[in-house]
């Protein structure tokens, strides 16, 4: 793996307010890298600071070998950037702003299947004030790649998409990387992230917290699994207990709940199929990275 | 193609989407000559116009109107919007830059004011028989002058208000001032000298001095040229000091 983004204690002050606070991180060609964190956490700052639209105070940035605050000409013909709360002009039609940011890169990429692709094929003689939130966004996202870009970046990609147009997306940002291109995500949202990244940085006032992959993040935080289920015989639950990673056995009625980390539930699983108990109505939750952020950076999303 | 000719192509058909301005720019002063030319006697020299061809006078205005509300409504309003709505921004992380776009912008306008102008003096020669300016040159850099100066007012206004809607007020706020000083509604000579005189100073006033002079065939006095070159040159190097690419 080679690293298309290096960044060495990237620092950004406003006035006397340290917004990113030397950050350090590599983004390896043809991963999904998340930021994630709350808002005011400096994901967005620190990724304009990537992109060349902010420079930074400090620290050392290099995207595809180039730095942004010295090479941002060459670097903008080798990346696509979708922004945060960006419009268009009303009356531009969707085709056509498409054939207009195509015509800006050296080697752009087929506007007709672009536009088929991000469900847009129908729209392109619509005007962008016309759209619904979901097409704006499906339309910046498509922006960002009409370049053929060797790296996106895409701040709050799912905002504004319904349930369905969001798994979608997350389908297509895979297809992306599937054909090589790296992919920078800024998100706050966990399913996002834990669904789509092949790693995330947890951003917390302007420091990491916490790297690594989505899983990994949850078990940095000791994040505990709950698994659910009815026995259809009689079961000692005492035994369940003694069995590696369970913490605690509880029971409902029927229902027997068992608390764990880490690989216990197919130790529990091994332990009753060994025993012959059969069980119904099984079910794993609780592995979220939505409590492990909770655990990593002392708060949760929502209330930040 | 280049991304100058592509976004001007594609701002210039914008442009003619926006049926209001275009109504604003191209028909509502035809209208005005039309209305006026057809008053009896009206296409002959007027006394209390210092002998100007009546016609010719309304053209005149006809002119000044187009080129203020380009300058001080419609640049400072629509570029703001694009600041605000972040299009500049998005043309900031593609190759081409954001002052291309403000560049293609400016261009449209400026040939929508010629084509304008083109059509106030052909209708009011051929419809009207109002002689063709007698000093095409002079009558042609006065008109440069006037949208030059008037359209780096604009950016300059643009450039310190920090919103679209600031923008578009601020802009309002120096519309009238200037159309009443360069005598749009009461003709100049009826206004005190203390106003005529700082009407001469307007990049309005001066823009309508000199081309109606041009018009005339009387050669413009250099000082209206001086002071719409100044006008552009500190607007626009003001403007381009203080102007801000992204949203405040």
């Amino acid at each position: 793996m080679t690293a298309v983004i290096e960044v060495r204690g990237l620092t950004k002050k406003y006035g006397d307010q340290t917004v990113v606070d030397g950050i350090s991180f590599n983004v390896d060609q043809g991963e999904i890298f998340g930021i994630l964190g709350p808002n005011g956490a400096g994901k967005t700052t620190a990724v304009e600071c990537l992109t060349g639209l902010r420079r930074r105070d400090g620290g050392e940035v290099r995207v595809l070998g180039l730095d942004p605050k010295r090479h941002s000409q060459r670097l903008y013909q080798r990346i696509g950037v979708q922004l945060q709360e960006s419009q268009l002009q009303d009356r531009l039609r969707v085709a056509e702003a498409l054939d207009l940011y195509a015509s800006f890169y050296p080697h752009p990429a087929d506007c007709r299947g672009l536009l088929d692709r991000w469900g847009l094929g129908s729209k392109g003689g619509t005007p962008f004030a016309k759209l619904s939130g979901g097409q704006k966004q499906r339309l910046f996202i498509a922006l960002a790649l009409v370049g053929n870009p060797e790296v996106v970046f895409l701040d709050e990609l799912t905002t504004g998409l319904d349930p369905g147009a969001r798994r979608a997306t997350w389908d297509l940002i895979r297809q992306i990387r599937d054909s090589g291109v790296t992919v920078v995500l800024v998100s706050h949202f966990m399913d996002e992230v834990e669904e789509l990244c092949d790693r995330a940085a947890i951003l917390e006032q302007g420091r990491i917290a916490a790297l690594d992959t989505p899983a990994g993040l949850v078990d940095l935080a000791g994040g505990e699994y709950q698994m659910r289920f009815r026995p259809t015989a009689p079961l000692d639950e005492g035994v369940l207990l003694l069995l590696p990673g369970v913490s605690s056995v509880t029971r409902h009625g029927a229902q027997v709940t068992v608390t764990g980390t880490r690989d216990f539930a197919s130790a529990v699983t091994a332990d009753l199929a060994r025993r012959q108990v059969i069980v119904a109505d099984l079910r794993i939750e609780g592995r979220s990275l939505d409590n492990a952020y909770v655990t990593l950076t002392g708060r949760s999303l929502e209330t930040s | 193609m280049n991304g100058f000719t592509k976004l001007a192509l594609v701002e210039g058909r914008l442009f003619l989407r926006e049926k209001f301005a275009v109504f604003g720019i191209f028909a509502f002063p035809v209208a005005l000559v039309v209305a006026f030319g057809l008053i009896p006697g009206f296409s002959k020299p007027q006394k209390s116009l210092a002998d100007q061809i009546g016609t010719e006078y309304i053209a005149g205005l006809g002119i000044a109107i187009v080129l203020v509300s380009l300058g001080l409504q419609v640049v400072p309003t629509i570029i703001a919007q694009y600041r605000e709505r972040g299009i500049l921004r998005r043309l900031a992380v593609t190759p081409v830059r954001p002052l291309t776009l403000l560049v293609a912008k400016m261009s449209v306008w400026a040939v929508a004011a010629i084509l304008s102008v083109a059509l106030i003096v052909s209708v009011a020669r051929f419809a009207f028989h109002v002689p063709l300016p007698v000093k095409p040159g002079w009558f042609v850099l006065s008109l440069l002058l006037g949208i030059a100066s008037l359209f780096a007012l604009g950016m300059l206004v643009t450039a310190v208000a920090p919103t679209a809607r600031s923008a578009t007020g601020l802009g309002v706020a120096l519309y009238f001032p200037n159309m009443f000083l360069a005598g749009i509604w009461i003709p100049a000579n009826q206004l005190s000298p203390g106003l005529q005189q700082a009407g001469n100073f307007t990049p309005l006033g001066a823009m309508l001095h000199a081309v109606r002079d041009s018009w005339m065939g009387i050669d413009p006095r250099l000082e209206y040229l001086g002071i719409m070159a100044a006008w552009t040159l500190v607007a626009g190097t003001l403007a381009a000091r203080y102007f801000k690419w992204d949203r405040a």
